[in-house]
C-alpha cells in the first residue's frame, strides 16, 4: 500500500459527498472556510492533517459527506490549494473526478487585504477582482489597486 | 491610449510621442497661439482630494485648445456627502463628459473608476498609489533640459515612502535606464516591494540617508517635500522635518546642465536662493503641468496633433 493509499484510509470511506486530497500541510482548515464549513452543518466532515506527500512534502485531506461541491465552490480552493484533486463519491465509488480550474482572473472569491484600496469602500458595487500573476507560488493581485496580496491575510477576507 | 491609470499604460514609444507632441503644443500652451483642437470636447474634473496644481492645470490645458470643463466642485457640497458612491459619480459624469480628470484618497479609484465608465479616465492622483500625469509632465521637464530621458542620474529627496509622484516616476525613469539615487532618512524609504521591482527590471539604485555627496554627479536633483500629514506620530515627524535642505552654495560644484526638481508645493527642502540659479527648475515644471497634460487629452480623445502649430511671433 502506497504512502498516499494509506493517508487516505486514516478514516474511513465515505459513501456519498466529496473527498479532497493534496491540499498543503496545514491548510485543511482555511479550506473548509472557504467552502463555509463551520460544524453548524449536521453532515460528517473528517480532517486529515499533516500526513507525507510525494507531491507536497505533507497534505492534508479534507471529506465532506453527503455533499458534492460545485466547480464553482472549487475553484475558490485555488487560492491555497491548486494542486488539489476532487473526487465525487456515490455509494463508495468515485463517481466523478474534478479539478480546480485556475483561470487568469479570481472574481468575488475574496476582497483586496489592503483597506484603503477602492474595492473595500462600502457600498460600491463592482465585483472583487484578484489576477492570478503566478500559480507556483500563487501570487495574486487586486485589479483595482494592483497591489500584491499577502495570502495568509487573503483567506481572511473571504467572500 | 484609452484610459491613463498607471505608466503602465503608456508604452516607452507612447511616452516618447506624447512629449514630442507636448513640445509642439509649447505656443498654445503660452498663449502665443490659440488652436481650439479640443472644441466641443468637456472634460469633467472629479477632485476629491484638495488639489491646486493638478486640477487647475488639467482646466488651463483643457481650456487653451478650446475646451470646456465641468468641476465636481468642492466634496462637501456635491452628492458624495449624501452617500453616492464613486461608482455612480462617475456613471453620472461619464453622460456629462468626453473625459475625466480624478483624484481619490483611496488607491485603486482611477482603475475603478475606468471599469465604470465609458469615457477614458486620467489618473490625477489615487492615495499613495499613481500619479501618472505628473510623471509625465516631470519626465518632460528632463527632457527640456537635457533633449533626453535616458541614462541620466537622478537623485530623488525627502520623503520616498508616501509619495506618489516619486513611485510612479521610479518606474519611468528605470524604464529609460536612468540610475535612481535614494535618499531619505529610514523611516521614509522607498517601500521594499518597489525597491524589489525597480530592480527585477534592471534598476540601478544607491539608497542613502545623505544627499550632498551626490550633489556633484547628478543631472537631476529632485526634492519632496515631507509630508506632515502622512505621520501618525507629531514626534516622529519633527525628527524627520527639514532633514533636507537644498542651498544655492550646495550647488557650486554641481554639473552646469544639473536640475532642481520639485511636486511643489515647497516647505524649506529648497531655499528661496536656489530660485535665481541656472539650476531651478520646479516653477518651469509646474508650467509643464499644462502643455504635457494638453498632450496628454489629445491623445486620450484621439486628437491629432498639426505638425505645424506656429510659434511665439504667432499673433493669437
Amino acid at each position: 500500500m502506497s504512502a498516499d493509499e494509506q493517508s487516505m484510509r486514516r478514516v474511513t470511506a465515505i459513501r456519498n459527498g466529496t473527498v479532497i486530497d493534496h491540499i498543503p500541510g496545514g491548510m485543511v482548515l482555511e479550506a473548509l472556510q472557504i467552502f463555509n464549513v463551520d460544524g453548524r452543518q449536521s453532515n460528517p466532515i473528517s480532517l486529515v492533517m499533516n500526513v507525507p506527500s510525494r507531491k507536497l512534502g505533507t497534505k492534508d485531506i479534507l471529506k465532506i459527506e453527503d455533499r458534492e461541491l460545485t466547480q464553482d465552490e472549487l475553484d475558490r480552493l485555488a487560492l491555497i490549494a491548486p494542486m488539489a484533486s476532487v473526487s465525487i463519491i456515490r455509494n463508495y465509488s468515485v463517481a466523478e473526478k474534478l479539478s480546480i480550474k485556475l483561470s487568469d482572473e479570481m472574481t468575488n472569491v475574496a476582497h483586496c487585504v489592503y483597506s484603503n484600496c477602492i474595492s473595500n469602500a462600502i457600498r460600491e458595487p463592482l465585483p472583487h477582482r484578484l489576477k492570478v500573476l503566478n500559480t507556483n507560488p500563487m501570487t495574486l493581485q487586486c485589479h483595482y489597486c494592483g497591489r500584491n496580496q499577502n495570502l495568509e491575510r487573503l483567506v481572511e477576507n473571504l467572500l | 491610449m484609452n484610459s491613463l491609470i498607471t505608466m503602465n499604460d503608456l508604452t516607452n514609444e507612447d511616452i516618447h510621442r506624447i512629449l514630442v507632441n507636448a513640445e509642439k503644443l509649447l505656443p498654445i500652451a503660452k498663449g502665443n497661439v490659440y488652436l481650439p483642437l479640443l472644441r466641443g470636447k468637456i472634460l469633467g474634473n472629479l477632485f476629491f482630494e484638495p488639489s491646486t496644481r493638478t486640477r487647475m492645470s488639467f482646466e488651463t490645458a483643457m481650456k487653451r485648445l478650446g475646451g470646456e470643463v465641468v468641476n465636481l466642485g468642492a466634496v462637501a457640497s456635491s452628492s458624495v456627502v449624501k452617500g453616492e458612491t464613486l461608482h455612480d459619480t462617475i456613471r453620472m459624469v461619464d453622460g456629462y463628459s468626453d473625459v475625466i480628470a480624478l483624484r481619490h484618497p483611496l488607491q485603486g479609484a482611477a482603475q475603478y473608476a475606468s471599469d465604470c465608465a465609458k469615457v477614458p479616465i486620467a489618473n490625477a492622483g489615487d492615495g499613495a498609489g499613481h500619479h501618472p500625469t505628473q510623471t509625465m509632465l516631470d519626465l518632460f521637464t528632463i527632457k527640456q533640459a537635457h533633449n533626453k530621458i535616458e541614462n541620466l542620474n537622478v537623485v530623488l529627496v525627502g520623503d520616498l515612502r508616501f509619495g506618489r509622484t516619486v513611485h510612479s516616476l521610479s518606474y519611468a525613469l528605470v524604464r529609460f535606464g536612468c540610475k535612481l539615487t535614494l535618499v531619505s532618512p529610514e523611516s521614509l524609504r522607498l517601500p521594499d516591494d518597489i525597491v524589489n521591482e525597480l530592480k527585477s527590471q534592471g534598476g540601478e539604485l544607491i539608497v542613502t540617508d545623505e544627499l550632498k555627496p551626490h550633489l556633484d554627479d547628478a543631472d537631476v536633483v529632485y526634492m519632496t517635500r515631507i509630508q506632515k500629514e502622512r505621520f501618525p506620530d507629531e514626534d516622529e515627524y519633527f525628527r524627520v522635518a527639514g532633514i533636507y535642505k537644498l542651498t544655492a552654495s550646495d550647488l557650486s560644484s554641481s554639473k552646469k546642465e544639473m536640475i532642481v526638481m520639485h511636486p511643489l508645493p515647497r516647505v524649506d527642502e529648497i531655499n528661496p536662493d536656489v530660485d535665481s540659479t541656472r539650476h531651478a527648475a520646479y516653477f518651469e515644471q509646474a508650467f509643464n503641468g499644462v502643455v504635457t497634460r494638453m498632450a496628454l487629452l489629445c491623445e486620450m480623445l484621439n486628437i491629432p496633433i498639426p505638425n505645424e502649430i506656429g510659434g511665439e511671433n504667432d499673433e493669437c
